[in-house]
């Protein structure tokens, strides 16, 4: 197959559409806003539905629609963009069907700016809309992988009936790289026997999150748990790199995992036996195979472009057992492979204690960029 | 029921109607609104080919009592969830049933811009000047003066500001094919309710755009007035505010002959 310059956001759009997407629904934001730019020219050219809603409030909610009558349906948007799907969100949890999204997330909180960040890993993974569901999330760490998880993100939601989310970046978003774009898949033909699209000579059917019986609510969470616990039983993902021998470990996901081995391989070149782990999918979090690299390894340190939202999962399971160290860069800042390269020196050299504070001990070390005069105490 | 050779079936429930018991208070208009919405399927012979879609508000089981495909949607979204599935199955009859505060309040955003983009689908708005499945707060449609859990005093118009007409809003759009205002106070005005609901879903077959019928309701329990009083309060108070007119009807809809 031939190989072919895309820019991150339009590979993860032709993605879709090989994937078979019927629709798609979105608002424009900056670093993601050539994904609707391009489905507003490629879907209506292949007969399928485009549309630009008034808000990604808006959008989500025909996404919602949509996927009520069993189409592939997908959005896409990034942070500020994505907390307005929160409401949305919820509701199609709560309805149990499958949708797809992609967040290219940029630096916040708030307007924030437009350049590349992890901050939206906790609204994400662990949460955003009210209630007690779980999304499937995964972060790629180039256009070719980004392309792959648009792919595997729509088989993964109609598996599960769940929302699979592409947690890519600004960088992602924006950079083009050669990729292999994958063959068109047909169109389906066949709909889901819990589709709403008229009851032409069968029963009526309805799809809501509405439950108003306490009691069947309860027996639709334990469902939603149920399916949770055979997804992270199944569908847990991620890369390694040079971790056979490795004496220590970093662990970052997404174009933080990506920089971060760069300075892997300069610390091996200097005779460091450090390897990398990148956590493809987000959630469900591979906790047991962190837990695993604890046991073999003096120390890890942890590597992302946000305040170290991820590091709260790896500490959970690495229960203590080695140091772990901290490396964040935020607002939209992307760390350097030599910055990172001298946390691995840090982490070999002088390692905190293995229960100390990683998020402190890196904070302290940037005091001098948060307080130049030195006037805080 | 025993039939003899002499007696005429003269009211039944409609195909589109499940046989279900009400949940709506007594006195309340919205049975009469869902049986309207039922009838004009039945003889549009729409029931296998409608997709409704409810609301957060006393009609949020709107689909308890319709026997056709329902979804329900978040507090204000049903006109987008309602584009969705539209764009989707466009040769569907997608119909959004919503109350003043769904509409008017919190989904201002999105019934205005499924206006404007002349979504094809219909929209059953029921104004009733008060939020009623919270228990009575004051919505945008509440009138001037009138009392609420939430405007204890009245509503105060320097303070609260001033209730939104939605027809007159709706109609300056040229997405819209279809929009009147009617009222549910008695039979004659229901008759007339009726046949505009007719228009509004035969403006959908058409493909003329966004079609919406605002009924004036009820809502005994919350006006704190017996089912009788309320239908007169209607006609007395919120007749006069707003006023039971055509404001938008695409002229093959004018011409049209049903």
């Amino acid at each position: 197959m031939t190989r072919e310059l895309w820019e991150g956001n339009q590979a993860m759009a032709e993605a879709a559409v090989r994937a078979g997407v019927e629709a798609y629904f979105g608002y424009p934001i900056t670093p993601q806003t050539e994904v609707l730019e391009y489905m507003s020219r490629r879907l209506p050219e292949l007969g399928r539905t485009f549309l630009q809603a008034e808000s990604e409030l808006a959008a989500i909610n025909m996404v919602y629609g949509a996927a009520c009558t069993g189409a592939r349906v997908m959005s896409s948007s990034s942070s500020p963009g994505v907390s307005l799907m929160m409401e949305g969100l919820s509701y199609i949890a709560g309805t149990e069907v499958p949708v797809v999204l992609i967040d290219v997330v940029r630096g916040g909180p708030g307007l924030g700016n437009i350049a590349p960040s992890q901050g939206d890993y906790n609204q994400i993974v662990h949460g955003g809309g009210h209630g007690d569901y779980h999304p499937i999330v995964l972060a790629p760490s180039s256009v070719q992988e980004a392309v792959e998880l648009v792919i595997l993100a729509f088989d993964l939601a109609e598996k599960y009936r769940c929302i699979t989310i592409v947690l890519a970046d600004g960088s992602i978003g924006q950079m083009m790289e050669p990729v292999e774009m994958p063959l068109m898949q047909p169109m389906r033909k066949e709909y889901p026997d819990w589709a709403v699209r008229g009851a032409i000579g069968r029963e009526r059917r309805f799809l809501s999150s509405i439950y108003i019986d306490p009691n069947d609510e309860e027996v639709m969470n334990y469902r939603l748990m149920r399916q949770w616990q055979e997804i992270e039983d199944n569908e847990v993902r991620y890369k390694t790199h040079q971790l056979e021998d490795a004496e220590y470990a970093v662990i970052g996901f997404g174009t933080a995992g990506r920089v971060a081995l760069s300075a892997v391989r300069a610390a091996r070149d200097e005779g460091i036996r450090v390897g990398l782990f990148r956590p493809v999918s987000l959630s469900p979090y591979p906790l047991a195979e962190i837990e695993a690299l604890s046991r073999q390894v003096k120390g890890l340190l942890v590597v992302e472009m946000n305040a170290g939202q991820m590091l709260d999962d790896v500490l959970r399971a690495v229960k203590g057992r080695v140091p772990v160290e901290f490396y964040g860069r935020m607002g939209g800042v992307m760390p350097f492979p030599d910055e990172i390269q001298s946390e691995i020196h840090r982490l070999v050299d002088a390692p905190l204690e293995p229960n100390g504070d990683p998020r402190r001990s890196w904070l302290k070390r940037f005091a001098h960029v948060i307080d130049p005069d030195g006037t805080h105490n | 029921m025993v039939m003899t050779d002499t007696a005429q079936l003269v009211y039944q429930r409609p195909e589109s109607l499940a046989d279900v018991p009400t949940h709506y208070c007594p006195g309340c208009t919205h049975g009469v609104a869902h049986r309207l919405v039922a009838e004009v399927l039945d003889e549009m012979n729409l029931r296998e080919r409608a997709i409704g879609v409810a609301p957060v508000g006393c009609s949020v089981f709107a689909y308890n009592y319709f026997d056709c495909d329902f979804v329900e949607a978040a507090h204000g979204r049903a006109p987008a969830m309602a584009t969705g599935v539209k764009r989707v199955l466009p040769d569907r009859t997608v119909f959004t049933y919503q109350g003043d505060g769904d509409l008017a309040a919190i989904g201002m955003a999105e019934i205005v811009h499924a206006a404007g983009r002349g979504e094809n689908i219909t929209v059953i708005f029921i104004n009733n000047a008060i939020f009623g499945m919270t228990g009575g707060q004051m919505a945008p449609t509440t009138l001037p003066g009138q009392t609420t859990t939430s405007s204890p005093l009245g509503r105060d118009v320097e303070q609260m500001g001033f209730p939104l007409r939605m027809c007159e809003i709706l109609s300056t759009l040229d997405g819209t094919g279809y929009v009147v205002r009617r009222s549910l106070h008695d039979p004659k005005n229901i008759r007339m309710a009726k046949k505009a609901i007719r228009l509004a879903f035969e403006t959908q077959a058409r493909g003329l755009g966004f079609s919406m019928v605002e009924l004036l309701s009820s809502c005994p329990t919350n006006w704190g007035l017996t089912p009788f009083d309320a239908l007169r309060w209607i006609e007395e108070h919120m007749v006069p505010y707003y006023p039971l007119q055509d404001f938008k009807v695409n002229p093959e809809i004018a011409a049209a002959r049903i």
